[in-house]
């Protein structure tokens, strides 16, 4: 088994002059729930098609299970499965004829009880001879995405899975992504959305034509922010202010109001000596708590490029 | 071969449930046979004078019609003519299939996931060829029968009705009818691999392909001769043509071009 899942290197598209996907370097684990975040137009389409074999890169390299990307490409369709932008189902055709076409298409042994598992996983068992044309968007979606795990891929491409349903039908296929973590399979999942990341990947890559950052949520947080706690006085006073300034572990301070955020590096430690240093000076403490940033602020401050916003308190 | 069967019944579950194609797929060409039979059955019944039967001069030579009296000749000739018919019937439909399968099913979104698959270019192009052109080719077969039932009943002698199963009839039915519909499902499948829009893709089918059977045909009836070798020269020149352009529709195929032309 070749090491990384998905492998890419320096991977590149242009169209024309157009610079859709510029030198993308990152390899994802076996296993691993890899969240794709960036705004449209990013390149998150372009780049799954790339490693799904349907576009060429225009330079670098990428493989997937080890096989090389314009090379392998009859292998690599075969280890794959991918949810399109639009799902793309046979209207006419009912939704169990959907499946089993692309069930044999891929060479599925037990094509009537794959697509019997997953019509049942995803509930459309009910409905599965009816027009694909006649289901709701939350339920084609579940259909294309049953139909890109027929023969049971080891790495699936999610493009953007939930961007066009409603909240209610976006928390179903949310759910039922949950359900695949844990089955072994790699999974790339692109998307805008940044609760989605969050809940449903192991790691996240902030992407807008290149890579911008990659990490945990909870890592990406904390590289940007650092850790910062938040203390609200009864009154501000500019006395308070350069009181705390004094302590040598404060790395940064800034106030507004009666309400400073500030950044440390042990809050455990050292955010007692913060309060007894208010308390000396006079100020009334009104509460203390660590600033926890929303991954929207991380991700709108990387892919903004602007500097750290204040977060909020919880 | 699994691949392409899997195409083929898709497509064709996709035609069942699409009833006008359907509909026009089946009664065009029993519309079209009523032609010669109706003509078949007049020239039974007209008289004939001297003055058609020199205009006619010259297909008399054909040693077909050698022995037969004047009736005779006048009704299987003019029957004859109508091979023509059967050669042009199955190629309406089919090149409106074929020029909107590769284009429709990319503005219907359904060709990313289907180019995802471990499929193959030629294996899903002769799946959606073989798909358009078997239905018309087994009903041009099936009106040729139809025609033969009222041939015989028709027909004012044995030596008319065996004209329309001489070799260059069979010649024509068997082999002919075919390859020429593989001709013309082919550029189908070309336009429509080169296109951007179903509808325009149709008619450029329909405009590319009848000019181009006109000559062909119109070629042949110069000719005239109507023989047996005619036809088999024009079916094995056909035959390569066929080749070539299931070729030529493998290479043009371009998938990332198809996928990304239009945004
Ligand atoms: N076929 C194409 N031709 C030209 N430019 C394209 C094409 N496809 C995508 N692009 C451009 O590449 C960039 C990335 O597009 P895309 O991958 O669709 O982004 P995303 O999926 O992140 O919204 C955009 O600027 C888009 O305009
Ligand atoms: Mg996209």
């Amino acid at each position: 088994m070749a090491e990384f899942a998905l492998e890419m290197r320096n991977l590149t598209k242009r169209f024309g002059n157009n610079l859709a996907v510029d030198g993308v370097n990152l390899a994802i684990l076996h296993g691993e729930v890899f969240g794709f975040l960036g705004p449209n137009g990013a390149g998150k389409t372009t780049t799954v098609r790339m490693l799904a074999c349907l576009i060429a890169p225009s330079s670098g390299e990428a493989r997937v299970n080890g096989h090389k990307v314009g090379v392998d490409d009859m292998q690599i369709r075969r280890e794959v499965g991918i949810l399109t932008e639009t799902p793309g189902l046979y209207e006419r055709l009912s939704a169990r004829l959907n499946l089993e076409i692309y069930a044999k298409l891929y060479g599925v042994k037990d094509v009537a009880g794959q697509v019997e598992r997953y019509l049942r996983l995803l509930e459309l068992w009910d409905r599965r001879n009816d027009n694909a044309g006649t289901f709701s968007k939350g339920m084609r979606q579940k259909l294309a995405i049953a139909r890109a795990l027929l023969h049971e891929p080891p790495v699936l491409f999610l493009d953007e899975p939930t961007a066009a349903l409603d909240p209610s039908a976006a928390k179903t296929v949310r759910d039922f992504i949950e359900t695949l973590r844990g089955e072994g399979r790699t999974i790339f999942l692109c998307t805008h959305n940044l609760d989605e990341a969050e809940r449903l990947c192991d790691r996240i890559a902030v992407f807008r034509q290149r890579l911008i950052a990659v990490d945990t949520p909870d890592a990406l947080r904390r590289q940007l922010f650092g850790r910062q706690v938040a203390v609200r006085l009864r009154t501000a006073n500019p006395a308070f202010e350069q009181a705390v300034r004094g302590l040598d572990f404060v790395q940064s301070l800034s106030a507004q109001d009666s309400e400073m955020q500030i950044q440390l590096t042990d809050p455990e430690a050292q955010t007692p000596l913060i309060v007894r240093r208010l308390v000396e000076a006079g100020a009334d403490v009104q509460y203390v708590a660590e600033v926890k940033h929303s991954l929207e602020d991380v991700y709108l401050s990387l892919v903004n490029g602007g500097s750290a916003q204040r977060g909020g308190v919880q | 071969m699994k691949q392409i069967h899997t195409i083929i019944g898709k497509e064709w579950t996709d035609m069942v449930h699409n009833k006008l194609v359907l509909y026009l797929l089946i009664l065009l060409p029993l519309l079209m046979t009523a032609l010669p039979v109706a003509l078949l059955y007049f020239m039974g019944k007209a008289p004939v004078n001297q003055q058609d039967m020199e205009e006619m001069g010259r297909l008399l030579a054909n040693p077909i019609f050698g022995g037969m009296s004047p009736a005779e000749t006048m009704q299987s000739a003019m029957a004859s003519t109508m091979l023509i018919l059967f050669l042009m019937m199955p190629l309406a439909v089919p090149v409106t299939i074929a020029a909107y399968s590769i284009v429709g099913e990319k503005v219907e979104h359904s060709l990313e996931p289907l180019l995802a698959t471990p499929i193959t270019t030629t294996q899903l192009l002769l799946g959606k060829s073989i798909a358009a052109s078997a239905p018309a080719i087994v009903i041009t077969w099936f009106c040729y029968v139809v025609f033969l039932i009222f041939a015989r009943l028709f027909s004012v002698s044995d030596r008319v009705f065996n004209t329309f199963v001489n070799p260059m009839w069979l010649i024509a039915m068997l082999l002919l009818v075919p390859l020429l519909t593989i001709m013309a499902v082919s550029v189908g499948i070309i336009i429509s691999s080169r296109s951007t829009d179903p509808r325009a893709a149709e008619q450029l089918g329909a405009l590319v392909v009848f000019p181009l059977m006109a000559f062909f045909l119109g070629t042949m009836a110069g000719f005239i001769l109507l023989n047996t070798t005619t036809f088999l020269l024009t079916s094995a020149i056909v035959a390569l043509l066929d080749v070539g352009l299931v070729y030529a529709g493998v290479a043009l195929f371009q998938r990332e071009t198809i996928l990304t032309r239009w945004k």
